[in-house]
């Protein structure tokens, strides 16, 4: 038999492995950061939110993570983009009349499409927070942290609240208030709350397919499993993008 | 029964293809696609035209020739079913049906609904065999194979290889027709001793002929007369991981 190795990931198969280990862990990444941002709706002005944005944006291993993430986006981009290439070119004669709804659903034919609004969404969110929270004018807010005599933070408390400490000392921190930042522009903004919903749709549909195909991809694929796993799979891709769909919709509508 | 057909006429790989409508009356709900095929034909001939050009041989669905595409579908609209098995019946008279041949850069039309399948020989050329001695034939049960795995190995070689799944595929991808030919073999212990230089040459094969990728739709297991499972194309996909990393 002739056979030659070749770097594992020139095939479809390497590449689309990639697709899919990128694919889950932002998915596991989507998970995070719906957890983080729950915290806009505790009614407390914005502390919560504000002291879990620092901590995110301040703590090594986390932003260790989030460059891992960027570049996890960037990688499953691109290499979506040299499958669709190919695929492409396998066929440069399209059907005269073709069925496809009898034997796939909509999702699984139209990755590419959801995916490219869901980048499009992403380039316009790292725009909104991420670089007005590094780069831009966001308005102050503070709060106090109680350190213990070794330099250790014991506990952060709003600052109606504070009270006299019996150990350690108080500290005030003052940060960017992206909690404001995210409400006033969510509560003024009809057309970016437009496409965050858009988005959370188009992030449902990419993932109501691509959830369980990520399994499949990596070779898991068993009588008794796959259900489940699809059934998993069909189960986060609704309840995940609708919580993060709530969140610009409430501070337009109710709050 | 009356018919409009709507059949893709090309000369030659060359040169472009157009769909032509045609007439056809007297239809017997009893005839097979591939009768209805040969009635047109006659009278086309008898009319001094050229028939349509089209891949058939057994007619009793185990030879897996029979490629077309009916009304949007591998096959035409029944499931599990080759061309030749397919019969007028499942059509309502009157109807207008369109017929193209498979398309896919891998399989170039020869004329009309007749493309080469050269492509998958090529695959099976690659690795899809075992190599062993000639010479007596060894006792049948001095090899013993578990009843489950021999069951997968007998469903994946069920394949006849009539490239529906590259047909039905948005990518044109040929994974199921690889996966099918790669488990048979995986399975059993006749086929373990070049299981990884199976996968290797097989895959490599695949992607230089051309075809596209698997995205996971599952159109080529819902379209494959044979119903062969895309669990096949998991395990093509651990196997050719494994390969990758231990050769
Ligand atoms: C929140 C962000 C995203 C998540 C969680 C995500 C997740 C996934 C998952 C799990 C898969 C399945 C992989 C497989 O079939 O093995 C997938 C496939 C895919 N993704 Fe994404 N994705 C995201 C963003 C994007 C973006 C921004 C694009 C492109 C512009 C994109 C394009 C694709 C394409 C084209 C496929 C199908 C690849 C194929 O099967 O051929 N995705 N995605
Ligand atoms: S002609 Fe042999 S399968 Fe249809």
């Amino acid at each position: 038999m002739k056979y030659s190795v070749k770097p594992l990931f020139s095939s479809t198969i390497g590449k689309k492995l990639l697709m899919a280990i990128s694919g889950l862990f932002l998915c596991t990444f989507l998970v995070v950061h719906l957890i983080g941002n729950l915290q806009l709706f505790k009614n407390d002005g914005g502390f919560a939110f504000n002291v879990y944005s620092k901590f995110m944006t301040t703590n090594p291993l986390i932003k260790t993570v989030a460059y891992v993430n960027y570049a996890l986006i960037l990688l499953h981009v691109f290499t979506s983009l040299a499958l669709t290439i190919k695929n492409k070119k396998a066929r440069p004669v399209s059907y005269g009349y073709n069925n496809a709804k009898a034997n796939s659903i909509w999702s699984s034919r139209n990755m590419g499409i959801l995916g490219t609004i869901i980048l499009v969404f992403i380039v316009v969110h790292m725009q909104n927070f991420w670089y007005e929270m590094k780069f831009g004018e966001v308005p102050m807010m503070s709060y106090f942290e109680y350190i213990s005599p070794e330099g250790k933070t014991l506990s952060t408390q709003n600052l109606e609240e504070v009270a006299p400490s019996s150990y350690g000392t108080v500290r005030q921190v003052i940060v960017k208030d992206l909690y404001k930042e995210v409400t006033t522009e969510f509560s003024e903004e009809a057309l970016l709350v437009l496409l965050y919903v858009i988005a959370q749709i188009a992030i449902g549909f990419h993932l109501w397919h691509g959830f369980a195909s990520a399994f499949q991809t990596v070779g898991i694929n068993h009588k008794r499993y796959s259900p489940i796993i699809k059934t998993l799979g069909y189960g986060f891709s609704i309840i995940v993008p609708a919580l993060f769909a709530i969140m610009p919709l409430y501070f337009f509508f109710i709050k | 029964m009356k018919f409009t057909l709507k059949i893709w006429r090309q000369k030659n790989t060359n040169t472009a293809g157009k769909f032509v409508d045609y007439q056809i009356s007297d239809v017997n709900s009893d005839m097979s696609f591939l009768e209805m095929m040969d009635v047109l034909n006659d009278e086309l001939v008898r009319k001094g035209e050229e028939p349509v050009v089209f891949d058939h041989d057994c007619r009793e669905g185990i030879c897996g020739m029979c490629s077309m595409y009916i009304n949007g579908r591998a096959h035409g609209p029944k499931r599990a079913t080759t061309t030749c098995q397919l019969y007028m019946r499942n059509f309502s008279d009157g109807e207008t049906i369109t017929i193209e041949p498979w398309r896919a850069s891998s399989f170039p039309v020869l004329r009309d609904l007749s493309v080469d399948r050269s492509s998958f020989d090529n695959i099976i050329q690659a690795g899809g065999f075992i190599s062993v001695n000639t010479g007596q034939a060894q006792d049948a049960n001095s090899t013993p194979v578990n009843k489950e795995d021999a069951d997968l190995s007998m469903d994946a070689a069920a394949c006849i290889g009539c490239g529906a799944c590259v047909a039905a595929c948005k990518n044109a991808s040929a994974m199921l027709f690889v996966s099918a030919k790669v488990s048979q073999f995986a399975l059993l212990p006749q086929g373990q001793s070049e299981r990884s230089e199976r996968v290797l040459a097989m895959v490599n094969t695949m992607e230089e002929e051309g075809f596209g990728s698997c995205t996971n739709t599952g159109a080529c297991e819902a379209e494959c007369p044979k119903e062969i499972s895309i669990s096949n194309i998991a395990r093509l996909n651990r196997d050719f991981l494994a390969a990758s990393i231990m050769k």
